[in-house]
């Protein structure tokens, strides 16, 4: 096992890296942006290093800087948590040449899955079901109506470098795919660097589930179950639960040998997601594959006991996988939701100092934050400020517990999406297990907030 | 003279108006990005461009003026 690892990230991923970190004996270096001087992570870690000035492309993307402060402080390897520069081929790759082990597959591999295009491609071969729609760069909005009109609307515009929603355009018509294009592919040059666009048949009231990976070096992996996360807003997740109150088990079985499947062939080794939607009749299609730690990673390690971030290490370290599939436990039922720092009606971001946060405790609530109060909320990086987790036998207890907490969590001084997370959980339609992508459009009612 | 400001701190991701052009009330004039979102900030009366503030990439505080318009 390494003896020293930096951890490429900031806020609440980067202290529950360190977290485990810290209970398996190693050393953690810390680095940080002048915007997170006051940052948890950098006072939790054994050493930290200032790495450049607030915006990302300054600190937190700067390949070089990293490297070079991994190599000042001889950490062994580096955990890119993730967004940032975790499904960075170019930085996996510079780590693989200094003789730094980078804690996530190998470099290929994430380039091959950051092409959503080649991705699909990929998967096709692997025999894993993909959406129907095309595999190829659409230059035009003439060549993606020509596309479209041979699979049929509506459709789904998308970004072959994209992520996190951006450059994503439902079209039910020519007219609307048209008039689409054009701009989703500025935005997705503009964000990702890489205009290419492609379509995908638009599936109607799908459902969100991914599956968790673990493979090891030696061509051995076990799927940890699914992870359903419907309930989204602008294409990013809100709530997250395991397991999924829609799957039986015929098709949890056939979507984890799936994944599996997948990740045998293009030989990939760490911890890994791959998303699927699913429709109503419980076909399921091949999403994308986030080849790294996910946020909603918890869930997933309160139902078996699993520790991820820890099998993480053990497999970069060059170990075998400590579990066999059939000694996977899948015990009770975890709920996430993600707390973030924006308007809950219009989902505008809302930075600002935090002047009360106090979290709820309690045998079945889990909290991952880098969030204190006096702290301020930057306009720099990503809203989500804590992560809360509630436990239980069933769903309807992991429910009731998440809601309790909820009531007695307390942020003042900026906004919230809090009384958002109440009212969905509270809702009977999520109460039911009616849990669509399309759940907040069809559901959410805008309210009053102070 | 109307001005125009900041809803919320951020980066200057986009200006796309110019001095001179005529905007009209509700149109975009400047796109603000914060924590990783695009925010259309746009025009409360129809007028011409007078005067811009700011230029892109530059960051801009809450209530700092972006753009004036007459």
């Amino acid at each position: 096992m390494f003896s020293k690892v930096l951890i490429a990230n900031r806020g609440e991923i980067a202290v529950r890296v360190i977290r485990t970190c810290r209970r398996l004996g190693i050393q953690t270096v810390a680095i940080y942006s002048e915007a997170d001087a006051d940052s948890l992570h950098v006072s939790l870690a054994d050493e930290a290093y200032l790495i450049g000035k607030p915006r990302v492309a300054e600190s937190y993307l700067n390949i070089e800087k990293i490297i070079e402060v991994a190599k000042t402080a001889k950490a062994e390897a580096i955990h890119p948590g993730y967004g940032l520069l975790s499904e960075n081929p170019a930085f996996a790759r510079r780590c693989e040449e200094e003789g730094i082990v980078f804690i996530g597959p190998k470099a290929d591999i994430i380039a091959a899955m950051g092409s959503k295009i080649e991705a699909r491609r990929t998967m096709e071969q692997a025999g894993v079901p993909i959406v129907p729609g095309v595999s190829f760069a659409l230059d035009s909005a003439d060549e993606a109506a020509k596309a479209a009109a041979s699979i049929g609307y509506p459709v789904m515009l998308k970004a072959s470098a994209g992520g996190g929603g951006i450059g994503m355009h439902i079209a039910r018509d020519e007219a609307e795919l048209r008039q689409a294009f054009e701009g989703s592919q500025k935005r997705a040059a503009s964000f990702f660097g890489d205009g290419t666009m492609y379509i995908e048949k638009y599936i109607e009231r799908p459902r969100h589930i991914e599956i968790q990976l673990l493979a090891d070096s030696y061509g051995n992996c076990v799927y940890l179950w699914e992870r359903e996360c419907s309930i989204q807003r602008r294409h990013q997740k809100v709530v997250e639960e395991a397991p999924s109150p829609f799957l039986d088990e015929e098709t949890r079985q056939k979507m984890g040998e799936a994944a599996v499947r997948a990740a045998r062939y293009i030989g990939y080794a760490n911890a890994g997601t791959i998303e699927f939607l699913v429709d109503e009749q419980k076909n399921f299609y091949f999403l994308e594959m986030n080849t790294r730690l996910q946020v909603e990673h918890p869930v997933t390690e309160e139902i078996t006991g699993i520790d991820i971030v820890e099998e993480q290490l053990c497999i970069a370290a060059g170990e075998p996988l400590r579990y066999k599939q059939e000694e996977i436990r899948r015990d009770g039922h975890a709920m996430e939701v993600r707390i973030y720092a924006e308007d809950p009606n219009t989902f505008y971001p809302s930075p600002g100092r935090i002047t009360v946060f106090s979290a709820p405790q309690g045998e079945w609530i889990r909290h991952e934050t880098a969030v204190q109060s006096g702290i301020t909320v930057t306009p720099f990086y990503d809203p989500m400020i804590a992560k809360l987790i509630a436990k239980g036998p069933d769903r309807q207890t992991a429910i009731e517990r998440l809601l309790e907490a909820l009531r007695d969590y307390r942020v003042e001084g900026i906004k919230t999406n809090i009384p958002l997370l109440e009212a969905v959980l509270s809702h009977p339609a999520f109460q039911a297990g009616d849990t669509t992508t399309d759940f907040l459009s069809k559901h959410w009612k805008p309210i009053k907030t102070k | 003279m109307n001005q125009i400001i900041a809803t919320m701190a951020g980066s200057v991701w986009k200006i796309v108006v110019a001095v001179g052009d005529r905007v009209e009330e509700g149109q975009d004039v400047v796109i603000l990005e914060s924590m990783k979102m695009e925010i259309p900030i746009a025009a409360e009366t129809s007028g011409v461009v007078k005067h811009i503030h700011v230029q892109e990439g530059d960051f801009v505080n809450e209530g700092d003026v972006l753009v004036e318009i007459e």
